[in-house]
């Protein structure tokens, strides 16, 4: 590595503290839920932490399933040109402090 | 500012032509000279649009069709609007690039895509809708790889193909219906399925999506921030002229909307996984169209507005990462932060705008379309289009910033892109915190007058648990491992199709022919030397042929000869004379 400066996320603390904050904020807004009292059209939408399960099952399961789709989606990366190797990016790239 | 007196001659100056002017300029100026001009046009032209009245329409007769190469309605100015705002921006993400090539063939596709927008008949649609299709491929040979020009190869043709089932389509109209104009066509006619695969293609509609996510990514750092704002809006625009209320567009766009999210997951390419999710943005639109109701084109409408400035902003990050380290896959990226913390905080801005965080512009658009589909009791297709919610945070809201910027410190060490990038990003960005923050003037330029607060307290609080738990989603699933790694490879997607199947069939039905060929051939080959070898044989010194006979022979075939003619004379005397 060129430089030996340390950034915020070089310490692990940092990371720590932010996903930290994000469960406070998922547990405060959960309990949010509980306090306001919504309006809804549909009637899912009226379900205590509807919105939060929705939004973490779907994304999980959404994942899940990408991932499966990997098994038989993913290909070689000169899959359409077997011929042509893997250039890298042809422009730009002089700017990286070596 | 006011509006102009309708009746003023340079109101009927069609959009695009300052846009072809200042191509035009910009092939004979170089420099800071073509910089000024450029940037100066657009915003006179922005200008004049803005001052334009509300409605306006220039006929033209030719042969025996009536033509309105220049219509003014309330839908086509917000179009009009936002193209000039992304041309702006796209321009001067560019400045810096020394390639006239890319200058005049952005400015010409900015302009193509306005005359498309304001044309007021299908002759005219036809005219920019090919243009559009030639200009833009430009911007993908402007990369000058085998790879991008191959690319922008597929791209063209399957452009182009869409400009020939559109014409196709017009001519079956004027057929049918004797006019050209271009007002509502729906479906009840063959000319009018046509026309929706002709706008379908180019609006990436399932399937006929490829060339976008293979070109778009192939593009150059600047030529895809144009590429991401003109061709897939000017078809939205098409559909939402044309098709409103056609149900089947419901479930094409419920369809876009979900399946390329699934794509971007696992997707390496950081613009690829961006264009699958412009897919996913075009779908939100395609099932307002469909849906069909004023709440629902004004949802639309806005979320093409919007969707247009934050893309721009987050392929210019995308772009700016290109352009200042060599490279855009995720596996040779991550750490970013460090040295390009600017760049770090548009993207994440146009990341939390995608996602439709409260005061980011996406909140204020996507929810229209959100409820007009719960209002018109599309149930099941508002909980698809909530799960695309989800997963565009999850991809395109989350994945980006996070495998570009942080994730594994790749070593990359550069700075920040040039100031006139950084002055583009910061346009966008601040485009799409003031349209989040005061969606007001937004609203008031929406072609249809209706009154929506975004901002009550129930919509605020279950889009942030939406996107606050799609968050926690990620995080469990990296801490867990159960979160694909990124993986140098590609996936396979319906382009599989022309540029695997095809191949393979053509490959199969010319050996075939090779084949065939060659063995006619060699029998024809194999007949006539047998007849040479016969020839041969009756010519060689033991052959038929090439008997040789002492002169013997000869003088006893006359003398029997002669015989014969004796004794035929003898016997018929009356013959002789």
């Amino acid at each position: 590595m060129a430089d030996k400066k340390q950034y915020i996320f070089d310490n692990p603390k940092n990371v720590q503290r932010l996903i930290r904050a994000l469960y406070v904020c998922c547990g405060l807004l959960f309990i949010l839920d509980f306090i306001i009292n919504r309006h809804f059209i549909h009637p899912y939408e009226g379900l205590l932490g509807f919105y939060a399960v929705y939004g973490f099952v779907g994304c999980v399961i959404l994942v899940v399933i990408a991932k499966w789709m990997r098994t038989f989606l993913m290909r070689d990366e000169n899959y359409y040109d077997q011929q042509q190797v893997a250039a890298d990016e042809e422009e730009g790239g002089e700017h990286v402090v070596q | 500012m006011k509006k102009r007196e309708a009746n003023m001659w340079y109101n009927d100056l069609p959009a695009f032509v300052p846009f072809f002017i200042a191509a035009a300029l910009a092939l004979v100026t170089r420099g800071t000279l073509r910089s000024i001009i450029m940037l100066v046009i657009i915003v006179a032209s922005g200008l004049h649009l803005w001052l334009l009245p509300e409605s306006l329409s220039v006929n033209l007769h030719f042969l025996e069709y009536d033509l309105i190469p220049y219509r003014v309605d309330r839908l086509s100015l917000v179009f009009g609007y936002v193209f000039h705002i992304a041309a702006f921006i796209s321009v001067l993400f560019s400045l810096h690039v020394r390639d006239t090539v890319q200058h005049v063939s952005g400015l010409l596709y900015a302009g193509s895509a306005l005359g498309a927008v304001f044309a007021g008949d299908l002759l005219t649609v036809f005219v920019f809708w090919e243009l559009l299709a030639v200009t833009s491929a430009f911007l993908v040979w402007a990369r000058r790889s085998k790879r991008s020009f191959e690319s922008g190869m597929r791209y063209l043709i399957i452009q182009v193909l869409s400009g020939v089932i559109l014409l196709a389509g017009v001519l079956v109209h004027v057929r049918t219906t004797g006019s050209l104009s271009f007002e509502v066509i729906g479906t009840s006619a063959l000319s009018g399925w046509l026309i929706l695969i002709a706008f379908g293609i180019k609006a990436a509609f399932p399937l006929m999506h490829t060339w976008l996510t293979d070109a778009y990514p192939e593009a150059t750092s600047t030529g895809t921030v144009f590429l991401s704002a003109f061709t897939t809006k000017t078809a939205i625009y098409m559909l939402a002229r044309g098709y409103p209320g056609t149900e089947l567009l419901v479930y094409v766009g419920a369809a876009m909307a979900c399946f390329p999210i699934f794509y971007a997951v696992i997707e390496n390419d950081m613009r690829r996984v961006l264009s699958y999710s412009l897919i996913n943005q075009l779908g939100f639109m395609v099932c307002g169209i469909g849906i069909g109701t004023a709440l629902s084109i004004n949802g639309t409408v806005s979320h093409a507005f919007v969707h247009i400035i934050y893309k721009s902003l987050l392929f210019m990050s995308m772009g700016s990462v290109l352009f200042m380290t060599g490279k855009i896959r995720a596996t040779d990226l991550g750490g970013l932060y460090k040295t390009m913390p600017k760049t770090a905080v548009f993207c994440i801005i146009g990341a939390a705008s995608i996602s439709a965080f409260p005061l980011f512009s996406g909140f204020v658009a996507k929810s229209l379309i959100m409820a007009a589909a719960l209002k018109e009791g599309y149930h099941w297709i508002w909980l698809l289009l909530l799960f695309a919610s989800a997963g565009v945070f999850h991809h395109a809201g989350i994945k980006i910033p996070y495998f570009a910027f942080f994730a594994h410190d790749s070593g990359i060490r550069t700075s920040e892109p040039p100031l006139n990038m950084v002055i583009a990003m910061s346009i966008a960005a601040f485009l799409c915190l003031a349209i989040g923050i005061y969606p007001v003037w937004l609203y008031t330029i929406l072609p249809f007058d209706f009154a929506y607060n975004p901002y009550d307290i129930s919509h605020v609080l279950t889009q942030t648990q939406l996107l606050f738990f799609s968050a926690l989603a990620f995080v469990w699933l990296n801490l867990k491992g159960i979160y694909p790694p990124e993986v140098r490879s590609v996936n396979v997607d319906s382009e599989w199709f022309y540029r695997k199947f095809l191949k393979r069939i053509e490959h199969s039905v010319f050996s075939w022919i090779w084949q065939t060929d060659s063995q006619l051939r060699s029998s024809v080959l194999d007949r006539i030397r047998g007849l040479i070898v016969y020839l041969a044989q009756l010519h060689y010194p033991t052959g038929k042929v090439s008997v040789q006979r002492p002169t013997g022979y000869m003088v006893i075939w006359v003398a029997i000869l002669l015989a014969a003619y004796l004794w035929l004379l003898l016997s018929f005397p009356s013959a002789h004379h």
